[in-house]
């Protein structure tokens, strides 16, 4: 990565996250100042502003410095989000990787047979409409009965998330070659399988990979609803969990573990778009013209 | 005739065959080119011409009569992969570099990679772009992509050389360029040339033949024969380049006349 590039994008995460907090600060002087109401009206804020509802984000950054248990330890609470999080990240990325191997490969099939995509896609589709909550006990139960450890079935709940936008992604990409690049192909007298991967594979890349970083997301957002809907003794879920049922002593605590969410989603995100540059954009982002 | 490079005989072609948008491509074609000509295919859209090329491809199945490629159905000589195809757009993989696009056809015959190394090279001196191997596609020019566009074509030496409009999306200047490339390259390599245009004077000016279609249901209305010998820029003003071109063209308002 170029260095300068690199500062602006630390820059502008600077930038965005000073707005964010002046924003929530700004909010809340404003309802303290009015009463919870738009100034000049007597008209309510959506939200409450006082301290229980919305902690200063000073309180908020505090609390991470806080101590807290884990088992025997006391810890900051950082520091324990941490360990939560690498739990979580585990899982996060078990569910990523299958993910990616199930909606590759329900591509592939869907790609290879017209009929596979006729009767797969509408499944497809009718799968991500079940909602997790209804989903991930189920997974839970059959794990259980199988005397699978939790992190299968939680990883499980990720891969759920992540396979539907890599399936759909995927299909478009190993469709969107252009006809003469087909016939190309078929005037070497390529079979089936080269086209696939000299040609279609690796024009998907481009398409797949904007879909890659929201699975990456999603798995995150999958793993800590599977701990949460499992009730597992660890994870970041798990952490959510306990500090929402304690929410009316220590708002700041859950709201600190939501920002260690934040991050971790924005990590794997991050490590997404890496593995893209590296993949795509070296070769199909450079511009053009040296000569004419 | 015996020892010919393309026979096409009574072929017709019909899409979409008894359904309600069914087209009837072409008609009774029959032609044959002998090895090492350079024979252009011109008529207005619709004519069928790039549909013709693609059946001497076997990038489509007639729906009557025979195409044989060295004396061979298209069928098998597409599988001895006989012939190179170069289409309008350069149809260059963006994701290989120059000389990977070269190589790819080398690549699907199983060549060691040094082999490869060494045919790449010598096609983009043949095309005289000796200095774009590690570039990739997107950093080049059009006219630079047509040209690799004809070096991955020419690098298994086909005999035989399939061209749909290759030069149809080049600015004129780098479209008369590039046209001597292509008279340089038959030259050098003595391969027989499919060529689809829809430009009169590349036809003339490239051609020993050229063969004048008539739409829907595509036929050949006539076949011009040009003998113009050695080119260079200078034949565009000589009269029998104009004769040519001439000709050409009073077929072609022939058959927009229904000729």
């Amino acid at each position: 990565m170029i260095p300068g590039r690199a500062l602006r994008t630390v820059a502008t995460t600077l930038v965005a996250l000073a707005l964010l907090v002046g924003l929530w600060e700004g909010y809340k002087w404003m309802g303290g100042v009015t009463d919870d109401t738009w100034p000049g009206t007597s008209i309510e804020l959506p939200t409450s502003t006082d301290d229980l509802t919305m902690p200063h984000a000073a309180d908020i950054a505090g609390e991470l410095f806080e101590e807290v248990r884990d088992g025997r330890n006391r810890l900051p609470l950082s520091v324990f989000l941490l360990k939560k999080a690498w739990f979580t990240l585990q899982e996060a990325a078990i569910g990523f990787t299958l993910g990616l191997a199930i909606g590759l490969g329900l591509a592939v099939l869907m790609l290879r047979w017209r009929v596979a995509e006729r009767g797969l896609l509408p499944w497809i589709n009718v799968s991500q409409t079940i909602p997790l909550i209804a989903l991930a006990p189920i997974i839970v139960t059959w794990g259980r009965t199988r005397d699978l450890p939790d992190l299968v079935s939680i990883s499980l709940i990720a891969t759920y998330l992540t396979f539907f936008p890599v399936a759909v992604s995927a299909l478009r990409g190993l469709q969107s070659p252009d006809a003469a690049h087909v016939e190309l192909m078929r005037s070497y007298a390529a079979p089936w399988r080269t086209t696939l991967f000299k040609l279609r594979l690796p024009a998907a890349r481009a398409y797949l990979f904007p879909a890659l970083k929201i699975a990456a997301t999603l798995s995150v957002v999958g793993a800590i609803v599977g701990e949460i809907s499992i009730g597992t003794k660890t994870g970041l879920g798990r952490a959510i969990l306990e500090y929402a049922q304690r929410y009316a002593v220590s708002p700041e605590r859950l709201y600190a573990s939501v920002v260690g969410a934040a991050v971790l989603g924005l990590a794997v995100f991050g490590l997404v778009a890496l593995a893209e540059r590296l993949v795509v954009t070296r070769t199909q982002g450079l511009t053009r013209e040296v000569g004419s | 005739m015996s020892g010919a490079a393309i026979a096409i005989e009574g072929v017709d072609k019909v899409f979409n065959a008894g359904s309600a948008d069914e087209v009837a491509a072409l008609r009774g074609i029959d032609l044959a080119i002998r090895p090492g000509e350079f024979v252009s295919l011109i008529g207005p859209s619709g004519c069928g011409k790039s549909t013709l090329l693609r059946l001497i491809g076997d990038l489509l199945t007639p729906s009557r009569g025979t195409v044989t490629v060295f004396g061979k159905p298209a069928h098998q000589a597409r599988l001895d992969q006989d012939y190179g195809m170069v289409f309008q757009h350069a149809g260059l993989f963006d994701w290989r570099r120059v000389a990977a696009n070269i190589e790819l056809p080398l690549e699907l015959r199983g060549w060691s990679k040094a082999d490869r190394a060494e045919r790449s090279a010598q096609m983009l001196d043949l095309v005289q772009l000796p200095d774009f191997g590690r570039h990739y596609p997107r950093q080049l020019s059009g006219g630079m992509q047509q040209r690799v566009s004809i070096a991955r074509a020419l690098s298994f030496e086909p005999k035989l050389l399939l061209m749909d409009e290759p030069f149809g999306a080049l600015d004129e200047m780098t479209r008369e360029h590039m046209q001597l490339e292509l008279l340089r390259i038959w030259r050098e390599t003595g391969t027989t040339v499919v060529f689809v245009t829809h430009s009169i004077s590349e036809s003339a000016f490239l051609s020993n033949r050229v063969v004048v279609l008539s739409p829907r249901p595509g036929r050949i209305h006539s076949v011009v024969d040009v003998d113009l010998g050695d080119r260079d820029d200078d034949t565009r003003e000589d009269p029998a380049f104009f004769a040519k071109a001439t000709e050409v063209r009073e077929a072609l308002r022939a058959v927009e006349a229904g000729g």
